[in-house]
């Protein structure tokens, strides 16, 4: 008989399972027990998290495991750093679902899209639940699989083309990642997760191997984290439908590289471990390199969803940042980084399919006046940018602060410069944008305007409340974070158990 | 009490029994029979293998007469393993058959009696216990393996029936010439008896033999670059043929390979280590890259399999090691039961839309998405993507070569795993493209589409839980 600490992680993993299987299974018809059985299913995972949360906050531990073969096991864990990006994908995958009902009203295959939409949830709860790089690559590459359907959903040339760069990339990350995993493997006899990390134990003749097997690992997860050089997918996978791009190329997909960058650094090899084989400095450098080229891309594009796509190179990348400052006070700032750019980033791209639903906007220089037409949708994403450049009671202000708090910390001040650097570029290209929707005024009129006003509403209700509630969780995360239920609470208690040394600030 | 195991006769008994009922109660009745046999027959090999004792080695004597004079058979793990895997997968494939067949009654006439023949041949291949009866079964195997790709008529299918005919024929003479130089050297063709006898220093006669009799069964095995025959053998038969064949047919020979390597030939097996593993290096590069060029499915699929084969014979500088036997024994299931689905699931593609190209697909996911979805899965266990079997076999390989420190098994195994992605892609992608306009498709029975995507589902399942199938083959974990 399993006990409540093996069931409710399993239950997290069915909540979205079994919904995408019985969506398979339905005919395309039946649109109302199709939603239904989403938002449902969207809740009670809500709920069992919430049981979850208080759970592993009161020191429980929920796991459990199953053999695979002799010696391998696919082997599941809830803890806090895992619950943060489970509880994250939740409340965001429930308010996408809602968004992608607006937003697909009529459109064909809604069957197999929120079908596979299920399938990419389940996977981004097993990368979350994995306790082991086994069970981590299992869903990594579900993950990668699941997403292919949704990103080649228009079924054009174009979006073709995108999803085969799509699976170049994340088909060659995987194999470099499946050889690292291999070769901890055989160096272990298992590829456990645990706080303080499990590779620690070796002595500096293997040193130069441990380096090595480092290198395999980031740069397999670090196609999905889109760190450059190896971001050429994201743009690309832009081709997909807004919800697809906001959950899971916002989200979902790149996050599981950047979470997979936390666990490796933290429970593979142990922060104290890394820093001591110098390895933490050349990720950093390799963040700030990417943050700053993300943000210099970003400059030059006209198509919003792109612009928008290398603003999240740039910023994934802060999370990447902030495990590789050594130190407590740089883990908070990457790891509550996490959620924050998550709910920042997926407001954008609700607000960017919004212009192109609504109005047909969608390129940067056709956004002249939009904000009178759409003020409501134009305030979240003036909230979001603003977010994302740091502007004071938002929830982007946390997480600079605390990173550059870090970087003090740890020594490395030039950190400081990356971030005052980025901040700068941000609003190079977030701005021109604000500019135009307010202060500009639109003389053609909307030539493409899909959806007309109906009173308050400037569009669709389903596509106008998701990003309103995200908007407003982006200033709650900013004024709110010194609560105890905020992000950056769970952040703290996260690096807490990261670390042997107390933190203070 | 009777002793489960023993149940191997009836393994061999029943196929042959319904394949000759088959033939006199003509296609009707005949594809019932098929299918109920198969459903007893996978009965009987599940229990078998749940009652199974890895402490006891079984010979089962027929008829109580043991050997020079009886025949014998010998049920190991490794024998169960191809056993439960050929029932499992022909299970399936004779439901598929008779709803594939149903409407075509002059194919279905010869489908029935062969299929049951080519069973019967295979369990009793799996269980022979020495080289002369080794020899009977291939020939029972390859000869109805033949007659079933000629049983379509066309003018491509009795060409490549006959290609595959002279390749067979090669094979199995290479390889009896060998069981006479053995018998010549050593007055026994029982295995049993040979091993002992053969010790570190045989005689040239033996080493001459071991050579012939591997060549013959890495010809009839398709290995690079003796697989001339195989493509359009498989590409053209009718696709319940064609996914016997690649599913099965190329595993026996392969099996007999694995066997004698360890096992007979164990003392010449050293030298020759490297052969088999280049060639199936050789196997996964040029198979892919046909695979990855081929403009028909059923080609690519036919390709697919001659580079799935060399991930068969990577294992060999690893042997005889048993972490070596697991990972190739899950890798002929893996592929067994996948590269059945994808035919199957081919065959309604074809059907449904009446033509064997892959622009035909643009639409396909709308209108078949079971299919698909079966084509996907199967194409998973191939590209070796967790959590499918494919990947298990993999793991299994990559571990073994590290093992041994032999790095290059694993680069090749991991590439291999890259290119069959590109082809794999390459058709889910056309079938994801949007239909140019309202193509008309042609209705195929649900079954079909179901016992598809049974076999497919089946690939990937073995892959969340491998312990009881590797249970077959015990061993230390290195």
């Amino acid at each position: 008989m399993m006990t409540s600490g093996e069931l409710l992680p399993l239950a997290v993993f069915f909540s979205s399972l079994i919904p995408g299987v019985l969506i398979f299974l339905m005919p395309e018809s039946a649109t109302r027990t199709r939603t239904t059985l989403n938002i449902l299913g969207a809740v009670v995972k809500l709920v069992l998290i919430f049981i979850l949360l208080a759970g592993v906050r009161a020191g429980d531990e929920f796991g459990v495991s199953f053999a695979v073969l002799e010696g391998l096991e696919l082997a599941f864990k809830a803890d806090a750093l895992g619950l943060l990006f489970i509880t994250l994908s939740a409340v965001l995958w429930l308010l996408t679902t809602l968004y992608a009902i607006g937003y697909l009203e009529h459109s064909a295959f809604r069957r197999r899209f929120f079908g596979f939409f299920s399938l990419c949830v389940t996977s981004t709860m097993g990368i979350a639940m994995a306790a082991n790089l086994f069970t981590f690559f299992v869903f990594y590459e579900l993950l990668t699989l699941s997403t292919f359907p949704l990103v080649v959903h228009r079924g054009t040339q174009a979006a073709m083309r995108g999803g085969r760069i799509y699976l170049a990339y994340t088909l060659t990350g995987g194999t470099v990642l499946l050889t690292g995993i291999v070769l901890v493997q055989n160096l272990l006899g298992h590829t456990d997760f645990a706080h303080g990390g499990v590779l620690g134990a070796f002595d500096d003749s293997r040193s130069t191997y441990l380096k090595a097997i480092f290198f395999l690992l980031i740069a397999g997860v670090g196609v999905k984290a889109a760190i450059v050089p190896l971001h050429g997918w994201l743009p690309q996978a832009m081709v997909a439908p807004a919800p697809v791009s906001a959950l899971l190329h916002a989200v979902a997909v790149v996050k599981a590289g950047a979470f997979g960058i936390v666990r490796i650094v933290y429970e593979i090899y142990g922060v104290e471990f890394a820093q001591s084989l110098g390895l933490l400095t050349p990720l950093a450098i390799a963040a700030s390199i990417t943050i700053l080229w993300g943000s210099l891309r970003a400059l030059s594009q006209d198509d919003l969803k792109r612009r928008l796509a290398f603003s999240t190179v740039s910023q994934v990348s802060y999370i990447v940042l902030g495990v590789a400052l050594f130190g407590p006070i740089g883990t908070i700032g990457g790891v509550v980084h996490l959620v924050h750019q998550g709910l920042m980033k997926i407001t954008l791209f609700f607000c960017a399919g919004n212009y192109a639903e609504t109005l047909g906007i969608h390129k940067v220089s056709e956004m002249d006046g939009a904000g009178r037409r759409m003020p409501v949708t134009t305030l979240a994403f003036s909230i979001a940018a603003l977010g994302m450049m740091g502007a004071p009671f938002t929830a982007g202000a946390v997480s600079k602060a605390w990173l550059s708090d870090g970087a003090v910390a740890a020594n490395m001040g030039w950190v400081v410069w990356v971030l005052w650097g980025s901040s700068l570029l941000n609003a190079g290209y977030f701005l021109p944008i604000l500019w135009r929707t307010w202060f500009r005024c639109n003389r053609s009129g909307w030539h493409a305007e899909h959806i007309p006003v109906a009173g308050w509403r400037e569009t669709a209700l389903l596509l106008l409340i998701p990003p309103i509630v995200t908007a407003t969780a982006t200033i709650a995360a900013g004024i709110y974070a010194n609560s105890d239920l905020s992000p950056l609470a769970w952040a703290r208690l996260i690096a807490s158990r990261e670390y042997v040394t107390k933190i203070v600030r | 009490m009777v002793e489960p195991v023993t149940f191997v006769v009836w393994l061999i008994v029943l196929p042959l029994a319904w394949a000759v009922a088959a033939f006199v109660t003509g296609e009707r009745i005949g594809a019932w029979l098929g299918v109920v046999g198969s459903a007893i027959q996978t009965f009987l090999v599940v229990w078998m293998v749940a009652t199974w004792d890895v402490a006891v080695p079984v010979i089962h004597r027929v008829g109580g007469w043991g050997a020079p004079l009886g025949i014998d058979l010998a049920v190991d793990g490794l024998a169960l393993a191809m056993l439960l895997l050929t029932q499992v997968v022909s299970l399936p494939l004779t439901i598929y058959a008779r709803s594939y067949f149903s409407e075509d009654a002059s194919k279905s006439r010869h489908f029935w009696p062969l299929a049951g023949f080519l069973i019967a041949g295979l369990n009793a291949l799996f269980v022979s216990a020495d080289v002369f009866n080794i020899y009977v079964t291939l020939e029972i195997v390859g000869l109805s393996a033949v007659s079933l790709v000629a049983i379509g008529g066309g003018r491509a299918q009795i060409s490549a029936a006959l290609r595959y005919l002279f390749a067979t024929l090669i094979g199995s003479g290479a390889y009896l010439l060998g069981v006479a130089l053995i018998y010549g050297a050593f007055g026994s063709v029982s295995l049993a008896t040979l091993i002992p006898l053969v010790g570190s220093n045989p005689p040239q006669a033996f080493a001459l033999a071991g050579l012939l009799m591997l060549f013959g069964l890495m010809l009839k095995t398709a290995l690079f670059p003796f697989h001339y025959w195989l493509p359009p053998a498989h590409g053209g038969a009718a696709a319940p043929v064609s996914a016997l064949l690649s599913a099965l047919v190329v595993k026996a020979s392969f099996y007999l390979t694995l066997r004698l390597w360890t096992e007979l030939f164990a003392s010449i097996a050293d030298d020759i280590a490297w052969i088999p593993a280049l060639l199936g290096a050789g196997a996964i590069l040029w198979g892919s890259w046909r695979a990855i060029q081929a403009i028909r499915i059923k080609m690519l699929i036919a390709y697919s399999t001659v580079a799935q084969l060399g991930y068969l014979f990577l294992v060999f500088p690893l042997l005889p090691g048993q972490d070596a036997i697991r990972a190739t024994v899950m890798q002929a299931c893996a592929h067994g039961a996948a590269k059945a689905a994808m035919f199957a699931a081919a065959g309604v593609l074809i059907k449904a839309t009446g033509q064997d190209t892959m622009a035909g697909l643009a639409g396909m996911t709308g209108r078949l998405p079971l299919t698909l979805f079966a084509f996907g899965l199967a194409g998973m266990t191939l590209m070796g993507l967790p959590p499918s079997s494919g990947f298990l076999a993999k793991w299994q390989l990559i571990e073994a070569g590290m093992a041994r420190d032999l790095w290059i098994i694993p680069v090749v195994a991991l590439a291999g795993g890259l290119l069959t992605a590109v082809y794999i892609f390459r058709i889910l992608s056309f079938a994801f493209l949007l239909s140019p306009s309202s193509v008309k498709i042609a209705t195929v029975p649900r079954v079909q589409e179901w016992t598809a995507f049974a076999l497919a589902a089946g690939s990937v399942l073995l892959g969340l839980r491998g312990v009881e199938l590797m249970a077959l083959l015990p061993g230390q974990v290195p």
